[in-house]
């Protein structure tokens, strides 16, 4: 390859140097002040199974993100078609995300089918069959919009997620898509699980309503629900006992308000109770309607609905027109704190499910550790012994290569931000032992030239040529079944295969490169008789 | 030092008869085995449900334990000593909702123990992400067979190739069926075993069938058994060498890796040894099958 060895063993300084100036910021985690700029910042970075913390795979219901949509469309389809005094005796959501509509003349058809084309482009019609004096019409939306708003709603997610996340404060969080409609997150050293979830999966939906006052709520309980209405349940907590019960409302199923609207949101404490509540503020749209809603409601109950929760449903003694409410329903401290999060970073556009959840504890990463640095090192240390024994001096040459390796392994997990976990470890100390095998491949051959009475050089040169095209096939194909693994693998097993790749690209240059420039030196600088080998 | 002489001539040829009754054998009970289980005991990133790790301060017996969880969901889960005083209790519901694991753990666990215990790692996964996860384990383990056997038969010839595979999926069979006759689960950490002792395996083959090509071009006219059976004493001084330092490295994993890494060591350990065997023992036999039924052809033609 390279004949002069003063380029090769420069080489291989540089390449040493190179990976141990990336390894300075983890050995030496405190250099002094006019030092440090010359430095990498970056440590190496541990996995979730090493520094503890969380792991959660969400997946965005995208079909209720859809189904939303057309809830909406059909209210707006509705003021539509009375504009246009279109006479039809329902619309309404159907079944996934169509519009199913009953019209009960002929000709609203046309009529129809021009307000679809003027307003509601995303819209198309899915089926229609002919009823006596009318039709009923399933409307969908189409397919390419549906992709879109698929992908829209996946993103919209994934911004307030890293939003929410950002806000509670947590250093180094990993927020990433997935497939098609998932969401991977990595959180660091959480301590409290429970409460990341929340934080994380609540869609925070804050929805205001009126409370119908003027129909029976014992009547709707039974069944007998007024057109327009929902019941809502409400959380009560009862101030003696301290035990949360549940509470019926009836409420217009009509949104006046949403959190949409909202500037921001901050928790306060109340002055009387000393009890933490969420003071929110609307932007100047949001207080504008906040003051008509006010305005034409005195006196009756304005329900606000946090995800389908009755939170609290004052009664609007006047007009509000500061654009300023609260949300009271005795929280815990860290619970308004959360909730003035999620307001303030918006509302998931669709619900999300947890589908993974890996936590470890900060105490079982330290062992694991501990335990990983351990097996590594009497692993590392027997496969060295052996060689020295095996192999004598060319074994420590072997030896000072793998060294070298592990370096290198190190450096560019550092270098390239590259994660190191507890498989992670257990690859590193498996590359130890793969590593040696290109110099077995190499000693033993020399060996045996040795044998047929070869000298010493010529040996050298005939080992190392016969033994290198070995080596790339053995390198190639267990690298090949490694990146098999970093491809279908998940979570900290990939870090197994990664440091395998790395070692294994690794060992090439040390094992076969670093070994024969020692090798090269000796034997043409001095006068060797007898290789210790 | 030299563990193995350099004259040496063993007769592996001669053997391989035994060796491939043997592996026969050993194949079919693995898969007998797998099969009277009801298939494999999927771990939760395979099956879906929830692992909770526990570490006690206090002497505890899974029986205890077991008494504690009575009447809630984690009635039924297994409990498995993992480690000094350390539990895992698997189940194979998936626990996402917080509020049922303080439930159905915490507070059993507290009431029976107060509070010295600690939940030191939870892990919860959906049945849909696990089933998703077993069709691309299968896929991406058939998927790396093909590319093993396209680089061989790249590299060398086909019939090496095959005997190459063959030996790799008999490898894979015997961690897969040591798993299933022991009842352990079937985790992540043995899928990764797996890829690792393929690429492992077939590094061993690879050094013999370079050795055996290197022969052939040398001296033609020998027969290819005493070809393959010149190579595979030639090269077995490197074989158990390599093997050795891995295995090295492997017992240090088992042994000093801690709890967590126990699965993985412990396959790649099956693994190694089988990987070493089946490079030796079972791609050779199956090369010179090959050749034997071309000899045969020939002879027809004549």
């Amino acid at each position: 390859m390279f004949k002069s060895i003063k380029l090769r063993m420069a080489i291989t300084a540089a390449v040493c140097l190179v990976a141990i100036y990336f390894l300075i910021p983890t050995l030496f985690p405190q250099i002094p002040s006019p030092w440090n700029e010359y430095f990498p910042k970056e440590k190496i970075h541990l996995g979730l199974d090493l520094q503890g913390g969380m792991h959660l795979v969400l997946e965005v219901d995208t079909e209720k993100a859809l189904e939303s949509m057309m809830e909406r469309s059909a209210n707006d389809l509705k003021e539509s078609l009375m504009e246009n005094k279109v006479r039809f005796r329902k619309v309404e959501r159907a079944k996934g995300a169509t519009i199913s509509l009953e019209l009960t003349e002929s000709a609203g058809r046309t009529v129809l089918d021009k307000i679809l084309r003027d307003h509601y482009l995303d819209l198309e019609v899915a089926s229609s069959t002919p009823r006596e004096g009318g039709q009923t019409v399933v409307l969908k939306i189409n397919d390419r919009r549906a992709i879109d708003l698929k992908k829209l709603t996946v993103e919209h997610s994934l911004e307030t997620i890293r939003n929410r996340v950002d806000q509670f404060g947590i250093s180094e969080p990993e927020i990433v898509p997935e497939g098609d409609n998932r969401i991977m997150i990595q959180l660091p050293g959480i301590q409290d699980p429970e409460r990341a979830k929340n934080l994380i999966g609540k869609t925070a939906l804050l929805e205001f309503k009126i409370v119908d006052d003027e129909n029976s709520l014992d009547e709707a309980l039974r069944g007998i629900i007024p057109e327009g209405d929902i019941i809502a349940y409400g959380l009560r907590a009862d101030k003696s006992t301290g035990q949360k019960g549940s509470m019926p409302y009836l409420i217009k199923n009509k949104t006046l308000l949403t959190g949409a609207s909202l500037e921001t949101a901050k928790v306060q404490i109340s002055d009387r109770f000393g009890e933490p509540n969420v003071s929110i503020k609307f932007n100047s749209q949001g207080a504008t309607d906040f003051d008509r809603i006010t305005n034409e409601n005195v006196r009756k109950r304005l329900a606000i609905v946090l995800d389908g929760v009755v939170h609290s449903a004052p009664v609007i003694q006047e007009r509000i027109s500061g654009g300023q409410a609260q949300i009271t329903g005795s929280f815990t401290m860290d619970e308004a704190r959360d909730l003035a999060i999620v307001l303030r970073a918006g509302s998931l556009p669709a619900p999300v499910n947890i589908l993974e959840e890996r936590t470890v504890g900060p105490s079982l990463g330290n062992d694991s550790i501990r335990q990983g640095i351990m097996a590594t090192l009497i692993g590392s240390l027997l496969v060295i012994f052996f060689m020295i024994i095996y192999y004598r001096l060319s074994g420590t040459v072997a030896d000072l290569a793998l060294i070298i390796n592990i370096v290198l392994v190190l450096g560019v997990l550092a270098a390239f931000k590259a994660t190191l976990t507890l498989p992670g470890i257990a690859g590193l100390l498996l590359t130890v032992g793969m590593a040696v095998d290109a110099n077995v491949l190499i000693f033993e051959r020399i060996r045996e030239e040795l044998r047929t009475g070869k000298n010493i050089r010529l040996a050298l040169d005939t080992g190392y040529s016969r033994a290198f095209i070995t080596i790339i096939d053995t390198h190639v194909t267990g690298i090949v079944s490694a990146i098999f693994l970093v491809i279908f693998g998940t979570g900290p097993i990939k870090g197994f295969a990664v440091t395998l790749i790395i070692g294994l690209l690794a060992s090439l240059f040390t094992a076969v490169f670093v070994t024969r420039v020692i090798f090269d030196y000796f034997t043409w600088n001095f006068n060797i008789k007898k290789l210790s080998i | 030092m030299e563990l193995i002489k350099p004259g040496i001539h063993i007769d592996f040829v001669g053997k391989m008869k035994y060796a491939i009754i043997f592996s026969v054998i050993l194949t079919i009970i693995c898969i007998a085995s797998v099969i009277l289980h009801g298939g494999l005991n999927l771990g939760i990133d395979f099956a879906g449900g929830s692992i909770i790790q526990v570490k006690f301060q206090k002497d505890m017996t899974a029986d205890k334990i077991r008494d504690a969880l009575k009447s809630t969901r984690l009635e039924k889960s297994i409990i498995q000593q993992f480690g000094a005083n350390e539990f895992l209790l698997r189940t194979q519901e998936s626990f996402h909702d917080q509020k049922l694991l303080e439930e159905n753990v915490n507070k059993p666990l507290t009431a029976a123990f107060n509070k010295d215990y600690e939940i030191r790692r939870v892990e919860i996964v959906g049945s849909k992400v696990g089933i998703d996860f077993q069709r691309k384990a299968i896929f991406a383990v058939i998927l790396s067979w093909m590319a093993m056997l396209a680089y061989i038969a790249w590299r060398f010839e086909f019939r090496y190739a095959l005997g190459g595979i063959i030996a790799l999926v008999h490898d894979v069979i015997i961690i897969i069926g040591t798993v299933s006759i022991l009842k352990m689960e079937f985790t992540i950490s043995i899928l990764a075993a797996i890829f690792f002792i393929i690429g492992f395996s077939i590094n061993d083959t690879i050094v013999v069938l370079d050795r055996i090509r290197e022969n052939v071009k040398l001296n033609p006219r020998q027969k290819l058994a005493d070809t393959i059976n010149m190579s595979i004493n030639q090269t077995l001084s490197r074989t158990i060498l390599t093997s050795f330092t891995v295995f090295l490295t492997v017992i240090a994993l088992y042994i000093w890796g801690g709890p967590v890494l126990h699965d993985l060591a412990f396959s790649l350990l099956i693994g190694v040894v089988f990987g070493t065997y089946s490079s030796v023992f079972i791609s050779c036999p199956i090369v010179l099958f090959f050749e034997n039924l071309q000899l045969a052809k020939l002879k027809r033609k004549k």
